[in-house]
């Protein structure tokens, strides 16, 4: 059963199997074109295979919109040390729910795109570290793994071709922080999920210090159609420098939330009211998170924009996960900046000090604030503490994740942040009572 | 220590996964898979995985205490945890919690009396367009209405299973 209905708007490729009768098991992938990506890339050099992905402007799903072929080039092609391919299926960005219907509706498309990572960078071995929490996920990359050893497209003979690669689940145990590549490997260790400092990258020294790809569940689910059709068809099918399609992951005040694939550079107003449904209650839009709680937040009248990498960061915010969050008029923003930063300090690794010392320290400030005891000096300080954990003063990016939206929220909306000065109520929140902090 | 037949053929799964040098990546997914079966995280199970893996006791200690699924406390046969983040928030996630809780008498990781139901006020559990969504154990119920949820309290503290509770559907089969 479908989470949510399709919209005619959607451009299906990642998602086309959705829906379909048993479409997590091989019979329906192999009905539909299945493993043929695999078939045909047995036959292409490892820079056939490299330069397909590169041509088909694929930009890493995680958030970070890495082009995904030159991160493969990066894998030296002679390694004394065995070569390895991770899948990060950690999905816990706020507001990002994609990868789990990837995983739980089509986990064949995803094997086979892993095993033609492994095939480009010449690895044999690969793992798919999933969430703790998606514990009904694993069983199914489990039984999918075992048709797919079963079928010959996983094992120590591919197809009859003498290649050989190894695929298993691993699972985690609750931690944000583990979704961030160095630290999930870390974790995947048997370690605290700390990151790791950088350079090297995993791609020269990733899983046990080998040469390692990384990459989101929904980059390698963009592998097969794009080695079947080409990877010029998937760039056609975005913008010119943002190839493909995306999973975008509509949650709030909407009427219609729900994940649906739409090309790169999808307007977000037409996502919001011609996808989305529109706003609830007929209320106004106030605000959205246009991918994941880490990105900086859009103002109503800063929506009319394409959502692509490019457009984004020109916008000052970031396309991030593809978790779209829409907030309405009734939302207090102080209230929600402080959801977001209690996360973060939750999330924390504790690591580096800017990151473990600014994020409690803001969910004080702001807790403070929603309970109506802010004082005007308590703003300044919000933004001197977030830009103290900016810009590469922490080891990873949680820092910059915790800072950079409630930087917006307090640039943006700071009239609200006023409303609540000196034992002023919530103007949102008739239930709120002034507590002593 | 001794385990079920069953986690037993998981842990020499798990085991067989990893380089035969490696076995240390297979801690965390044994610790979690052996907190489900004994309830909690014992320091008889700590030492186990320890000598399984080939590091010492405090190594395993200082890792568990890094992941919020790990505890060293059991916690309720039902386990129900409710997603507050902002895509919750946005649509009574947070008023699903305080009924929760006032329901109950219990707070964040605590447990009732008879040891039935714990609650968790979780982060980000990844159903964000079907929010506000919850968790029982592992299993994921969607668009969690007040009605729904004060059924589902009320029904687990009276004795029943989820399957019981049929205003509740879970949406992983």
């Amino acid at each position: 059963m479908l989470y949510n209905e399709p919209n005619p708007l959607e451009v299906r490729i990642l998602s086309r199997r959705f829906g379909m009768p048993n479409s997590h098991t091989i019979e329906t992938y192999l009905k539909t074109d299945g493993y043929k990506a695999l078939e045909k890339a047995l036959g292409m050099t490892q820079e056939e295979i490299i330069n397909e992905v590169k041509a088909s402007l694929l930009r890493g799903r995680g958030g970070a919109g890495f082009p995904t072929g030159m991160k493969w080039s990066f894998v030296p092609r002679q390694s004394p040390k065995p070569k390895y391919i991770m899948v990060n299926a950690d999905e816990s960005e706020p507001g990002t729910c994609k990868d789990r219907l990837l995983i739980e509706y089509d986990p064949h498309q995803m094997i086979e795109g892993i095993v033609i990572a492994g095939l480009a960078v010449g690895a044999q071995r690969g793992y798919v570290y999933i969430r703790g929490e998606y514990r009904y996920l694993i069983d199914i990359v489990d039984r999918a793994i075992d048709e797919a050893y079963a079928r010959g497209y996983l094992g120590d003979n591919i197809l009859g071709r003498g290649v050989k690669f190894h695929l298993a689940t691993h699972s985690g145990a609750g931690a944000y922080e583990c979704g961030e590549e160095s630290a999930l490997l870390e974790s995947f260790e048997g370690k605290r999920g700390v990151p790791r400092i950088r350079p090297p990258f995993p791609a020269v020294a990733g899983v046990y210090q080998s040469p390692t790809i990384l990459n989101n569940v929904e980059t390698f689910c963009a592998v097969p159609p794009i080695i079947l059709n080409g990877g010029a068809y998937f760039a056609g099918l975005g913008t010119p420098k943002n190839g493909g399609t995306r999973l975008f992951c509509l949650s709030g005040h909407i009427n219609k939330p729900g994940v649906y694939e739409l090309p790169m550079g999808f307007n977000l107003m037409r996502m919001i009211n011609e996808v989305g449904g529109g706003m609830r209650n007929g209320k106004k839009l106030k605000a959205v998170v246009p991918g994941g709680s880490s990105c900086p937040l859009l103002k109503a009248d800063e929506c009319d924009l394409a959502m692509d990498y490019d457009t984004l960061a020109a916008a000052k915010s970031m396309l991030g996960s593809g978790g779209v969050v829409v907030l309405d008029e009734d939302t207090c923003m102080v209230k929600f900046a402080l959801r977001i930063m209690r996360f973060y300090a939750h999330e924390s690794c504790g690591w580096c000090i800017p990151c473990r010392e600014g994020t409690a320290w803001m969910r004080r400030l702001l807790t403070r604030f929603h309970e109506g005891m802010g004082q005007e000096s308590d703003i300044v300080l919000i933004g001197d503490l977030s830009k103290n954990m900016l810009g590469g003063r922490t080891f990873c990016p949680l820092g910059d994740a915790a800072a950079l939206p409630t930087l917006s929220i307090v640039e943006k909306w700071r009239e609200e942040f006023e409303a609540h000065l000196d034992g002023k109520p919530c103007p949102y929140d008739k239930s709120s009572r002034l507590v002593a902090v | 220590m001794t385990f079920s037949p069953e986690l037993e053929a998981r842990f020499e799964k798990f085991l067989a996964k990893y380089p035969a040098d490696r076995k240390r990546s297979a801690m965390i997914p044994m610790l979690i898979y052996a907190q489900d079966e004994i309830g909690s995280i014992t320091d008889e199970l700590i030492d186990e995985v320890a000598k399984r893996v080939g590091v010492t006791p405090h190594v395993v200690n200082e890792v568990l205490t890094y992941y919020s699924m790990l505890h060293r406390k059991p916690m309720g046969k039902y386990h129900v945890q409710i997603c507050t983040n902002i895509s919750c928030l946005l649509v009574g996630g947070e008023e699903l919690w305080n009924k929760a809780s006032h329901k109950l008498g219990i707070g964040h990781k605590e447990v009732t009396a008879d040891g039935r139901v714990s609650l968790e006020e979780v982060e980000c559990i990844g159903a964000c367009s079907w929010a506000p969504a919850i968790q029982v154990n592992y299993d994921f119920y969607h668009d969690v209405t007040m009605a729904q949820l004060e059924k589902l309290i009320d029904g687990l503290a009276a004795g029943k299973r989820p399957e019981e509770i049929t205003e509740l559907v879970k949406v992983n089969s």
